[in-house]
């Protein structure tokens, strides 16, 4: 990226640092009420005022969580823990992060898409073969861990949130960018020891499962609003191009869904 | 207790080309046939609007459930354990009514004529010493003329859409629908492919260019390139899949009765014939016996073998004696498969979202009878491929080498490429060796408690000298197709255990001589006259080219013969003791 290009991209940081304060204080406002808790009875408590603390008094200034996000209109139903989706929509971003040509994995949805997939089917590996015996391999091209899907995910997030208050004294999505990326690298070249799992397979996962999330049917909720596919001019599923595949020129369409193409 | 049900004249486990392909001809002919699909039923109401990335190619929708059906376990070296294959992103065999005939690609070639007497035309050429030792090349017990009149059966079935290829002779008639359109990206291949000499064509296909009617009067519809393809159903019955042609014309008949849902665990065999299938409902838990005159496994390669070994009929091979045939000569287009040249293009944008699984174009110089072996290290070759599928921007993100998997330079430049790429493959021709084979696995069972099939396999010399001349090849052309960037693949050391694709074959070989093949030519066992085995299990070799006219020749070649049996019993071709050493 050029330098030019890099100091647009903070100017629009600063766009969304306000905005992303106003979805802060409205998620808080939501939360108070939607437990029917009054914030004045719970501040001096110990479980409550823990919680609240930690849910909002410590939301960072940092990139990570100020960029555009629907948390609002989200839930989680696979992570029980914010720290692991703090985690992991830190980690998301890096790997497919904002920049000039469109939108990052959080805005696109990403961390919900993964959420969603590691509490079904693929999560628990449904359609896998999953009996033992279970041997070590050398292979990561090899699938042979006892954990499934979302066990593997919340050991490697959990491992790599560790590695950064360790060493960066600092939790992971609160870390630089380039902490972050330092971490994401080692796991990526198997330097990281995780219990029933290796490094390389949970970062592929990881990797495969943020790809998928930027690129998948809206329904899934990833690429939201299309806009994974807008950045590479994909135009969704259509019905025919018999009139236009032999064309020279590259053709653009809007795109359009399932949810506009389905019967 | 299996519950003994009335007996029917043949029954056939698998629904795709061959299970369906004999169900219909059998059928047809006034017997009574019953079906076995252990998936579920499907019809092309099932695909309609089926165009959704993550849940067809990246979920593996249409895929067999390793879970509740089985999986298999592999190994490299025959001292080694085997692991199972775990998961659907390392085991692609198709699932349900169809089976790998529903969500395949549609390329649709013949082998040619050197494939079926591949021995006699090597050593003829060449001499015996070419053969490299403890490879199995043997000769099919057919030749290309006798099986030519099958292949012009499939191809109307199917209603192939394509031209002759400018270097095989030997059609007895036309492809019955035209070629599919030539887009940018196969005219640029062509015109450089014909620069450097070679004779390229559009690839036939088994995507319709237009509506047509085939002799059973099944109408399959014309292709819209809609790019959900190969991985999928079609959306609008315009592949030639079993389901909009052979399992309509066997239901149309009423002599056909499919039962899906229901797995066949064992054939019943008398030590001479067999008698029936023993199969489990899945939806019930009951067990049924089902006896026949004829049994025909139409399975997968891996059913169709692991069916004969859990059911003890036919001498299991052993590679420490080179003796036995059940589970011998296990080969396959997968590891060393579809490997070439990516090229990336600065200047240029082509529309590879749209498409269809066999939109394509090729060349036919560099294998078969059109290669010269005596310098080569390797035999035969392969053919040369260029592709236009249809990505989807999941799984299609190519990037020059050297850049990051993932972060802001992945993102910038799978972007910006993701309409500038090309890839240009290899198909090679694959052989069969004494060390690749299929046992029944000690220790990995499938639900119901019974041993998977456990795959050894291996590359070889062969395979890695053949791979690497196909990866610099397709690099030639790419080059002469003016790729500003071009990455080749590497060939790989060993066998990784990824089973892509479908295209696995032998374990119940054909041929002439009981000692080194399991079938006649017509798919008849040695060992059991009323039983047929019938699929890519029967291939001695894989040719260079994809597998399913060959299959599908081969059905019809077996439907033939069962019937041939079911009028006339015994033995319906004579064995032949040729000694063959490996």
């Amino acid at each position: 990226m050029t330098e030019n290009n890099s100091k647009q991209g903070s100017d629009k940081t600063k766009q969304d640092q306000n905005q992303s304060k106003e979805n802060t204080d409205l998620g808080r406002r939501n939360f108070i009420k939607n437990t029917g808790l009054v914030a004045g009875g719970v501040i001096g408590g110990s479980l409550f005022g823990g919680l609240l603390a930690g849910n909002f008094k410590s939301e960072p200034a940092t990139k990570q969580t100020d960029i555009k996000d629907d948390d609002i209109k989200e839930a989680r139903i696979f992570f029980s823990r914010h720290e692991d989706f703090n985690v992991l929509k830190a980690a998301v971003e890096r790997i497919y992060p904002e920049d000039d040509n469109g939108p990052g994995a959080i805005e696109l949805g990403v961390p919900h898409f993964i959420d969603r997939q590691l509490a079904g089917e693929f999560g628990m590996n449904g359609k896998d073969y999953m009996q033992g015996p279970f041997r070590e391999v050398d292979s990561d091209d090899r699938y042979q861990s006892r954990l499934n899907r979302g066990e593997i995910m919340i050991e490697g997030l959990r491992k790599m949130n560790a590695i950064s208050k360790k060493k960066f004294d600092n939790n992971f999505d609160q870390a630089e960018n380039e902490q972050q990326i330092e971490i994401l690298q080692s796991f990526e070249n198997g330097d990281v020891d995780l219990r029933g799992t290796s490094s390389v397979l949970f970062f592929n996962l990881l990797r495969q499962m943020t790809i998928e999330g930027a690129y998948c049917d809206p329904v899934y909720g990833g690429n939201r609003d299309m806009k994974g596919w807008v950045m590479r001019e994909y135009p969704g599923p259509r019905a025919a191009y018999m009139n236009e595949i032999d064309s020279e020129e590259f053709v653009t369409h809007d795109p359009i869904s399932l949810k506009d193409y389905q019967p | 207790m299996a519950k003994k049900l009335d007996k029917v004249d043949v029954v056939v486990v698998g629904t795709g080309w061959s299970g369906g392909i004999v169900s219909a001809e059998l059928a047809k002919a006034g017997y009574k046939v019953v079906g076995f699909e252990r998936g579920e039923e499907k019809s092309t109401q099932d695909y309609i609007g089926a165009k959704d990335e993550l849940r067809y190619m990246s979920r593996k929708h249409m895929m067999q459930d390793l879970n509740k059906q089985e999986t298999i376990t592999s190994r490299n070296e025959i001292d080694e354990k085997a692991l199972p294959v775990r998961t659907q992103d390392e085991m692609m065999v198709g699932n349900d009514l169809g089976g790998s005939s529903v969500h395949w690609a549609g390329a649709t070639y013949r082998y040619s004529p050197i494939d079926f007497e591949i021995r006699s035309k090597i050593t003829e050429k060449y001499g015996e010493k070419k053969i490299p030792e403890g490879m199995y090349l043997q000769d099919w017990g057919i030749t290309y003329d006798e099986l030519e009149k099958y292949y012009d059966r499939f191809e109307k079935t199917a209603g192939l859409s394509g031209e002759e290829d400018p270097l095989e002779e030997g059609r007895s008639s036309d492809y019955p629908n035209p070629p599919m359109i030539e887009t940018p990206n196969l005219r640029l291949f062509k015109e450089a492919a014909k620069n450097l000499g070679y004779h390229p064509f559009q690839i036939p296909s088994a995507n319709l260019t237009q509506k047509y009617e085939n002799p059973d009067g099944q109408v399959i519809n014309q292709c819209q390139y809609c790019a959900f393809c190969t991985h999928y159903g079609c959306d609008f019955g315009a592949k030639a899949d079993p389901i909009v042609t052979v399992i309509p014309t066997a239901q149309e008949t009423g002599n056909f009765e499919l039962r899906v849902n229901s797995y066949v665990r064992r054939v019943v065999y008398d030590g001479k014939k067999a008698t029936g299938v023993i199969y489990i409902d899945l939806k019930t838990g009951q067990e049924y016996e089902q006896p026949a005159d004829v049994v025909v496994l139409g399975g997968f390669t891996f059913t169709n073998t692991r069916l004969l070994l859990l059911s003890e009929i036919g001498k299991p091979y052993n590679p420490e004696t080179r003796e036995g045939v059940i589970g011998r000569s296990f080969h396959g287009q997968f590891n060393t498969m579809a490997l070439g040249a990516r090229g990336f293009f600065e200047d240029k944008k082509f529309n590879l979202h749209m498409g269809a699984g066999a939109l394509g174009a090729t060349f036919s110089d560099l294998g078969g009878e059109h290669i010269d072996n005596t310098d080569t290290d390797f035999i035969h070759g392969g053919g040369v491929e260029i592709r236009q599928y249809g990505d989807g921007p999941i799984n299609n993100n190519p990037v020059p080498k050297g850049t990051p998997l993932w972060g802001e330079e992945f993102k910038e430049k799978s972007l910006h490429y993701a309409n500038r790429s090309l890839l240009v493959w290899f198909t090679p021709a694959i052989f069969s060796w004494w060390h690749n084979y299929m046992d029944l696995d000690p220790t990995y069972k499938d639900p119901f408690g019974d041993p998977v099939i456990r795959v050894t396999h291996k590359l070889t010399d062969q395979d890695r000298n053949l791979a690497k001349f196909g990866v610099e090849k397709c690099k030639e052309v790419m080059e002469e197709m003016g790729a500003d960037i071009i990455d080749v693949d590497e060939v790989p050391e060993e066998f990784d255990h990824v089973y892509q694709g479908t295209h696995y074959a032998g374990g119940v070989i054909m041929g002439e001589d009981p000692e080194t093949s399991a079938v006649n030519n017509y798919l008849q066992m040695w060992d059991a006259e009323n039983l047929f085995v019938v699929g890519a299990s029967a291939f001695p070799h894989f040719g260079n080219r994809h597998p399913t006219a060959t299959v599908g020749a081969l059905a019809y070649r077996a439907a033939e013969g069962v019937e041939k049996y079911l009028k006339e019993g015994g033995m319906l071709a004579e064995p032949k003791n040729n000694k063959m050493k490996a």
